[in-house]
């Protein structure tokens, strides 16, 4: 049978929309999180769906959202080079350099001992929005779109292990600021 | 298990990512480790915090719209199902899967789920295969499901339900230590006529039922199926009629063997 790699093959339109739209909420939610800007967000989501579209016939499964993030991770490496030449903006870009720091430890203030307390969305977005990469994204596809490790070594492409360690320290990342904001507001 | 692996190992039981051996290995050093198990309850109190919180964000209708007109227009509608994501069918199914690239020594040996089961389908086929050579095909012989059963005490983490169904067309023949993804797996094996029935038996950490799903690798069928915390994959080359026969009678008779 031969494939028709035709973007204006409805056939594909269809199942490309019946595959993809269903996950816009989430695509656009990773974007906000990696770019912290609702607009960019939105172009950028935009942008991936056009590239999703393109490279469908080349999509083998088995789960589309990890596609997607995929995909939309490159637009966003896109938006940081064009935001790194831009004049004023700057960019914490280097997670090799951030992925030698050392796990963040507290024990002399044995914060086992400390309960996180409650907080809005905002509050907490705007603590997740201050990690460093890559451990942000992990978190957020781990945390907000609930993606399994493997899925996330996909999306992210990096070995499993990978994923596992960038994500025990960025929750002792995120546990660490939330206590430290609690401490300020006493 | 040190602590160094216990501080990422309990992410991965919280995101219950583990498979049951291993999520009991992390589970028994926290037993023993106040430090661990204080960490432990704290981040799973963070989890618990965030997720009464709503942190997704949603798109709004106007970008919907935009890439609504920037796709292309589809085809008028037809029945055929949408694709949908196999990850929940799959979630469940743990098997073996070596993570590499770890700071910390121990956790080379860790498992974690896989999503992949079309992989841990096309191993069981192999290890089918392997068994229909000469004197592979049983460890233990008997017809007798009280000699079967505690054959693989010791041998295995889990105790695969022996059930003779020889009333029923399925002559139980004895049973075999396997191994799928690196994984010991227990395997009991029936015959049908000339041919052979391998049931393949491993541990999962979910304990819901899921319901028989037919497949067909190449050219065997695998019936597969969850219940009470194992996971079954019966594999022959009968029909697929004749493998959910033998897959219904066997659920009957552990259903039976639970409650009588």
């Amino acid at each position: 049978m031969p494939v028709n790699t035709s973007e204006d093959d409805p056939e594909r339109a269809r199942r490309f929309r019946e595959a993809a739209l269903p996950h816009l909420d989430d695509v656009y939610t990773l974007a906000r999180y990696l770019l912290r800007d609702a607009s960019d967000a939105e172009d950028a989501v935009q942008e991936c769906y056009l590239r999703a579209l393109k490279h469908f016939h080349t999509y083998r499964g088995p789960a589309m959202k990890p596609w997607l993030f995929a995909i939309l991770r490159n637009v966003c490496r896109a938006e940081y080079a064009r935001r790194a030449s831009a004049p004023k903006t700057v960019l914490d870009d280097t997670p090799e350099a951030a992925e030698q720091t050392p796990m963040w430890h507290e024990e002399q203030q044995t914060p086992e001992a400390e309960m996180i307390r409650e907080r809005d969305a905002s509050a907490i977005r705007r603590m997740v929005d201050a990690l460093a990469e890559p451990f942000k994204e992990t978190f957020v596809l781990r945390e907000i779109n609930n993606l399994s490790y493997r899925e996330i070594a996909d999306a992210v492409g990096a070995p499993v292990g990978t994923v596992m360690s960038r994500l025990a320290r960025a929750r002792a990342m995120l546990r660490s600021a939330w206590l430290a904001e609690q401490e300020q507001a006493r | 298990m040190t602590c160094d692996d216990a501080e990422i190992l309990l992410h991965a039981l919280i995101d219950g990512e583990l498979d049951a051996s291993h999520a009991r290995e992390v589970e028994a050093h926290i037993e023993t480790c106040p430090r661990c198990a204080a960490e432990l309850a704290a981040f799973r109190q963070m989890r618990e915090t965030m997720t009464k919180a709503d942190l997704r964000y949603t798109a709004p209708a106007s970008l919907r719209q935009r890439i609504d007109a920037a796709l292309p227009k589809p085809a008028a509608p037809s029945n055929v199902t949408p694709l949908a994501s196999r990850r929940s069918v799959l979630r469940g199914f743990a098997m073996g899967s070596a993570v590499s690239a770890l700071a910390a020594t121990l956790l080379v040996a860790v498992v974690v789920r896989h999503d992949d089961q079309q992989m841990i389908e096309s191993e069981i086929v192999s290890a089918h295969l392997r068994s229909l050579q000469p004197n592979h095909l049983i460890d233990v012989v008997s017809t007798d499901q009280h000699t079967v059963k505690p054959w693989f005490n010791g041998k295995l983490d889990v105790s695969p339900p022996v059930i003779d169904l020889t009333a029923q067309g399925f002559t139980l023949i004895g049973g075999r230590l396997d191994y799928v993804d690196a994984r010991a797996i227990g395997a009991v094996v029936y015959k049908r006529r000339a041919h052979v029935i391998n049931l393949f038996v491993a541990q999962t950490s979910n304990a819901t039922h899921r319901p028989a799903k037919i497949e067909t690798i190449q050219g065997f069928n695998i019936r597969r199926w969850s219940d009470r915390g194992l996971n079954y994959w019966a594999v022959s080359d009968i029909g697929s009629d004749e493998l959910n026969e033998f897959g219904d009678k066997f659920e009957a008779a552990v259903q039976n063997n639970k409650e009588g």
